[in-house]
């Protein structure tokens, strides 16, 4: 009964969506059916999150008749990853995608105020073509409600990786972010369709770039974590095809983010902000085109299926596609807007646009090349020492221009104003360099420089604060300052874990000891563990150094619905690093234990950076939503 | 010492007992005496994957074939070999699918060229901002 609800839900949301578009296509005309909009698109995000609901309360109840459930949960299975089976599967996924672009559309219908009502129909019809695009797939292809007769007894279970506390935060975050930039899509199509590509325009979108980019960061951050504890031995970014087609919709998200405030503040960069919009959506199609295909082949697919792959590539194509004619179109018309010279703030976010874009160009063709290549009859992989050739010296570049970029001037500036803080930055950049390269000799050119500019970047990012009453200083400013010092943190912990892990792989025997990285690890015993779905072994460690002792319990764990074997890491967090102990195997002849270690100097801060970098988005978002909004204003930039 | 004169022994001995048995399985999961050679070994076992996994290096898997081509790996480095000459090997033995690092020549010289060509378009299109005087 509640299936069907759920599944009628979705319909009657699929015939708002329709109403919603029918209402926006009027404007085009004499505008009679444009009352309509709003109201279709509360209406479809209060039907929406009734099905998702219905769809929880499906997997809570762990009811049978229903496939989804049946191919997915199980009666044993704890009740937190009952809840979180809901979107653990494709089905879900796209239900729970779906629900959030409704919301957003029916939040934008309820609150938007900034700009003109013919732009907020126009995107909210855009909004209403790129649902109904999603409302098809899931109601021709991905069917969350399906019955399976007859039902079955148990349920097939959930791939024991997934379950994790990890899996039932980590897939929303990146979806909600995704359709944050669908919604920053639908804002600048409309304003392409009603020419009002401008500061108003750019204030309203704002929000949502910066909403989705939190999301995306927060998911990413969480999803390096979650594999790096997970996977159990130690990587925790492996430029695998499902990591980078996360980090693609971030890379042009970022790039956004800051176009579309020089587009708020200073009326300028109209066309790549437009550009960027429609390059962050197209590259969060392909990465859900990506992960649900299929096609590439990757640690992290746990849903594929061709046939949804082709349907997502179509949407893909049809969007983006339509988009980029349209701005073929119309952006002849767009002048580029307040003109600014090299050296100024402008130009320092061109700059950032650049190796941003240029990054996210690398990590697109070294996904896809493989792709190819089979095309052309060429097996071959393209994966992390090609990805941290190409791209570490551009974001290196970034860090330099981010130096200096936030303290100059809008429109123009001389670079002779703040010479003595470049040279401070130049000497601890030297500085810390020596110092690397004289006491850890055979580091590497990467980790080197990595160290260097994180902390040239740490100091630089507070440098804005300079000067200003800390008390009348705006939030988006200081939310600037923290995500900048987040990222220095961030490059710090990842510039230490690549150039300072020490590691030490072994077979123990229980009572010997192993040495890493002034740490003495002793394999105390190995004792059988028992869990809800699952059994294995426990080793009982005991790790000391400086005369402080600590115990660590690595496991390894036989699952069995379904069958899988994972091994599950023990980590000892210091302020300084963390200690990493994974028990693995017996040896099969000598009947010792594998045993691997790690040390990993500062690796903490790559996430803590991360969750920085977070923060500093909240920040500037609550300061940009306590703002009161300005009353919507007409902008005449299109060329009569 | 001690070890390598073990690993050396057995080096000599393998062929003699065990004709084409591949390396000794206990090279998967234990290091090298030497570290620099160590080293190198890790180096280059993040840049091979592994075949019968989905995308992991043979660093990163916990799959039987992963733990022979380690073991494969550390015994070639610990015999002197360069690794560029046993990434060659492995490219010999498995396909080039199983390099991460796609060779610098043919096809790959576009996606080596590729960092420079989008920065050049991008320096392109940006031109024109700067164009006008403030």
């Amino acid at each position: 009964m509640m299936a069907e609800a759920g599944l009628a839900a979705l319909w009657l949301a699929a015939a708002m969506a329709l109403l919603q578009l029918a209402g926006g296509l009027s404007l085009i005309g004499d505008g009679k059916l444009a009352s309509l909009i709003r109201p279709a698109a509360m209406v479809q995000g209060a039907l929406c999150v009734f099905s998702f609901c219905a769809l929880i309360w499906l997997f809570w109840i762990t009811d049978l008749s229903v496939l989804l459930v049946a191919s997915n949960s199980h009666i044993d299975k704890p009740a937190i990853f009952k809840i979180a089976g809901t979107w653990g599967n494709h089905e879900g996924s796209m239900l729970l995608w779906v629900t959030v672009m409704a919301l957003s559309g029916a939040a934008i219908a309820l609150l938007e105020k900034r700009i003109d009502a013919k732009t907020l129909g126009a995107t909210l019809g855009v909004q209403a073509v790129v649902s109904l695009g999603f409302f098809a797939f899931l109601l021709f292809s991905s069917n969350p409600f399906e019955r399976l007769v007859p039902a079955p007894a148990q349920g097939a279970g959930l791939n024991p990786l997934l379950q994790d506390i990890g899996l039932a935060f980590h897939p929303p975050t990146l979806y909600i972010g995704y359709v944050g930039l669908s919604v920053a899509f639908s804002f600048a199509v409309g304003a392409l369709l009603t020419r009002q590509v401008g500061p108003a325009f750019a204030r309203a979108m704002r929000p949502w770039v910066l909403g989705a980019w939190i999301f995306l960061t927060l998911g990413i951050t969480a999803g390096s974590y979650w594999a790096y504890y997970e996977l159990g031995w130690g990587g925790w970014w492996f430029w695998d095809p499902v990591e980078n087609a996360s980090l693609m919709p971030w890379l042009a998200a970022t790039a956004l983010l800051h176009s579309v405030s020089v587009l708020a503040t200073r009326n300028a960069l109209r066309a790549w902000t437009i550009m960027l919009a429609l390059v962050a959506f197209a590259m969060s199609m392909a990465g859900t085109f990506l992960v649900r295909s299929g096609v590439l082949t990757s640690v992290h697919s746990f849903a594929v299926d061709p046939e949804r792959g082709a349907f997502i590539l179509t949407l893909m194509l049809v969007y983006t596609g339509a988009a980029f004619v349209l701005f073929a179109l119309r952006i002849g018309t767009v002048r580029q807007g307040e003109p600014f010279q090299l050296v100024s703030r402008e130009g320092a976010i061109v700059a950032n646009n650049i190796f941003l874009s240029v990054i996210l160009g690398i990590v697109l063709i070294g996904t896809l090349y493989p792709l190819a290549a089979e095309a052309l009859g060429d097996k071959i992989s393209v994966g992390p020492p090609y990805f941290n050739k190409a791209t570490v010296p551009i974001a290196l570049l970034l860090m330099l221009a981010l130096l200096l970029g936030p303290m100059l001037r809008w429109r123009r500036d001389e670079i002779a104003r703040h010479k003595y803080w470049l040279v401070g930055f130049f000497a601890i950049i030297l500085w810390s360099g020596v110092a690397v390269w004289q006491f850890a000799p055979g580091v590497g050119i990467f980790p080197t420089l990595g160290i260097a500019f994180a902390l040239a970047l740490a100091v630089a990012s507070f440098v804005p604060l300079k000067g200003r009453n800390l008390l009348r200083t705006p939030l988006p400013i200081y939310g600037m300052v923290i995500a900048h010092f987040g990222l220095a943190v961030s490059v710090f912990g990842m510039a230490s874990e690549s150039g300072f892990s020490k590691e030490s792989l072994t077979a123990l025997s229980p009572g010997q000891s192993a040495q890493v990285a002034g740490w003495t690890v002793k394999l105390d015993d190995v004792n059988p563990a028992i869990g809800d779905n699952w059994v294995g072994i426990q080793g009982e460690m005991l790790a000391n150094r400086g005369g402080k002792t600590f115990a660590l319990h690595p496991q390894s764990r036989q699952f069995f619905q379904p069958e899988m074997q994972t091994s599950e890491a023990a980590l000892l967090t210091r302020w300084n690093g963390q200690l990493y102990a994974v028990l693995a195997q017996p040896d099969e002849r000598t009947g010792k234990w594998q045993v691997r270690l790690w040390w990993k100097p500062y690796v903490t801060f790559i996430w803590f950076g991360g969750a920085l970098v977070a923060l500093g988005g909240l920040i500037a978002l609550l300061g940009r939503m306590l703002r009161r909004p300005r009353k919507p204003a007409k902008n005449n930039w299109a060329s009569e | 010492m001690r070890q390598a004169f073990t690993i050396l022994t057995l080096l000599v001995a393998a062929p003699v007992f065990a004709q084409g048995s591949g390396p000794i399985p206990e090279l998967a999961n234990q290091q090298l005496a030497d570290p620099k050679k160590e080293a190198e070994a890790t180096n280059l076992m993040h840049g091979l994957r592994c075949i019968q996994c989905q995308g992991q290096s043979i660093a990163d898997s916990d799959a039987p074939m992963a733990a022979t081509m380690r073991a494969e790996v550390r015994q070639q480095i610990a015999k002197g070999e360069k690794p560029e000459t046993i990434r060659k090997w492995m490219i010999g033995r498995y396909g080039e699918w199983v390099s991460f690092e796609p060779e610098m020549k043919g096809s790959g010289l576009l996606l080596w060229a590729a960092p420079v060509l989008l920065l050049l378009v991008a320096v392109w299109m940006a031109r024109g901002l700067f164009r006008r005087r403030a």
